[in-house]
């Protein structure tokens, strides 16, 4: 299968549009119009870095380079610079795709660059599929360093096809929207479903408020929409929730705890609200529509569908053929155990015939659907010399889920060369120390100064099972 | 300190943090439009709880989501009873 293909698919032509927030491209051009500046040839059969701010471009390229690229590998529109060698060099690429919002330097050593814009330019372009591409998404490391996620299309789109060929299509073809980048797992599930389901997307915009993203996504009709709870407590709070009136409306990427799910269903009243269970490395699991928090024990051990679910450890775990098939990179473990299910780290407490998810194992924080590994956090704290020790953990926060607090235990006075701050200067300090050298989201929200921590007979840091 | 002066307080703390210019705390200004993003709402709900000692948006009940600045201050004040 290839996408350009599968759009195709019974010799039509796609009927959707893509809409930017500044251009709207109908499908159906690509036929004899391409993005890429007349060179989608030079491309073919290399590995290619897609790295554009603009999410239109990004789905236009994606769209062109499936079954002609070796390999495609998604940047985040955040990645920053220092991380752009290591990926090149990890996935081999040999070519990239940018657009004017990112440095030409990003790019050092990579042999062929094509400029990219989110409008279509006539050209006379061949279709044709000549690779089973690799898809690689990139998703967070402990060290902050990404990691790279080795995809097919086929892995990708496993459980959507499997409910394409047992839905009926809709009469009137979906208009599809997420606050979600569709470079994330969750927000590729919704450019890919949209792609292959004959529907319209509309893409969010980061310059744009949520409230003009509202208007416009309603002026463009649409019918199906989706992003974390974050996300959605943000829309809430714009008041201009009401723009919109969708048919179905998706919650991933985070808990979805009752009261945003409650909320949804008073802003959206009619309006199906379900909550998705996915990540980059196993997958969708299931997607929940009966408008409770976690998901029916029945799910886990149930066979014939095209998920299975079970619980170990305390832990969700997955086998699928939507599993990522590896890590890029030697230096990791495989992706699937050997019993070929995917361990996603997310902690599961059964309660009266129902699965709640209680945060992630390991300690890994989200913040409003963003990755935080402790040991990222706490290496930057530990590097101020007043530092001894600190332990970084969750604290659950209703608009974002949870956020990045830290416990510190500052070095003796007679250790320590210079001198030591005092008071909330201490703490002030702290945080400043963790802004220089993180983004936001990781930087804790409230420091505790704390007299010890307790180590394990290991010699660990004992860190908080919830 | 009332709860109004301690939410006014917390914002501009945030803001301050965040790097963000605030607009002036009226009652009818739109959260969204105050200048704090997500993770500022965030860090200032988790401190409020702290000084306040309760999060009126972990009740039993769904809140309506506060729109404006007002909105936001009578959550506080209702929950405070």
């Amino acid at each position: 299968m290839w996408l350009w293909g599968a759009m195709c698919a019974d010799g039509q032509v796609p009927a959707g549009a893509f809409h930017g927030s500044t251009t709207v491209v109908r499908l159906a051009a690509l036929t004899g119009a391409s993005s890429l500046d007349g060179r989608l040839e030079e491309l073919r059969g290399r590995a290619v870095l897609i790295a554009t701010k603009d999410q239109l471009t990004a789905a236009l390229a994606l769209i062109e380079l499936d079954g002609v690229a070796r390999r495609i590998v998604l940047c985040p529109p955040d990645l920053a610079a220092a991380y752009f060698p290591g990926v090149i060099e990890t996935a081999g690429a040999d070519a990239w795709v940018r657009d004017d919002a990112v440095p030409e330097e990003n790019g050092a050593g990579l042999g062929v660059e094509v400029k990219a814009q989110p409008a279509l330019v006539a050209t006379s372009v061949k279709r044709q599929r000549s690779h089973e591409t690799e898809w690689i998404l990139l998703t967070s490391g402990t060290t902050g360093a990404p990691k790279l996620v080795l995809h097919t299309l086929g892995t990708l789109t496993s459980v959507i096809l499997y409910q394409r060929a047992r839905q009926p299509a809709a009469s009137n073809a979906p208009v599809w929207s997420t606050f979600y980048d569709i470079r994330r797992y969750g927000g590729l599930q919704i450019f890919l479903r949209a792609a292959l389901r004959g529907g319209s997307l509309v893409l969010s915009d980061p310059k744009e408020s949520i409230t003009d993203f509202l208007a416009r996504a309603s002026a463009a009709g649409i019918t199906h929409i989706s992003g974390t709870p974050s996300h959605w407590r943000r829309a809430l709070m714009s008041g201009a929730a009401a723009t919109i009136a969708p048919t179905y409306v998706r919650l991933s990427g985070e808990i979805a705890d009752q009261a945003i799910l409650d909320n949804l269903k008073l802003a959206y009243p009619g309006t199906g609200v379900a909550h998705a269970f996915a990540s980059t490395e196993a997958g969708v699991a299931f997607e929940v529509g009966d408008g409770l928090a976690g998901f029916p024990a029945t799910l886990v051990g149930a066979a014939g569908g095209p998920v299975e679910l079970k619980v170990a450890d305390g832990t969700l775990q997955i086998r699928s053929g939507g599993n990522a098939l590896r890590y890029l990179g030697e230096q990791f473990a495989p992706i699937r155990g050997a019993d070929g299910f995917v361990d996603t780290g997310d902690r599961v407490d059964l309660r009266v015939g129902r699965y709640h998810f209680m945060g992630r194992a390991g300690g890994v924080i989200n913040v409003g659907g963003l990755k935080v590994h402790p040991e990222e956090v706490e290496a930057v704290i530990n590097a101020i010399p007043w530092v001894r020790m600190s332990l970084v953990k969750a604290r659950r926060n209703p608009i974002t889920g949870a956020v990045v607090t830290a416990e510190v235990v500052l070095a003796d006075e007679t250790d320590v060369a210079g001198e030591r701050p005092q008071g909330a200067e201490l703490t002030r300090e702290i945080i400043e120390a963790c802004r220089r050298g993180l983004p936001a989201h990781k930087v804790p929200a409230m420091v505790r100064i704390v007299p010890s921590l307790e180590v394990s007979a290991a010699g660990k840091l004992v860190r908080p099972s919830a | 300190m009332s709860v109004r002066a301690t939410i006014v307080s917390q914002f501009e703390v945030v803001a301050g943090e965040q790097q963000r210019r605030l607009a002036p705390l009226t009652d009818d200004l739109k959260l969204l439009q105050s200048g704090l993003d997500s993770l500022s709402f965030a860090i200032i709900v988790a401190r409020l709880e702290d000084e306040l000692g309760f999060d009126p948006f972990n009740a039993e009940e769904a809140v309506e989501f506060p729109v404006t600045f007002g909105d936001f201050v009578r959550l506080y004040e209702n929950s405070a009873g």
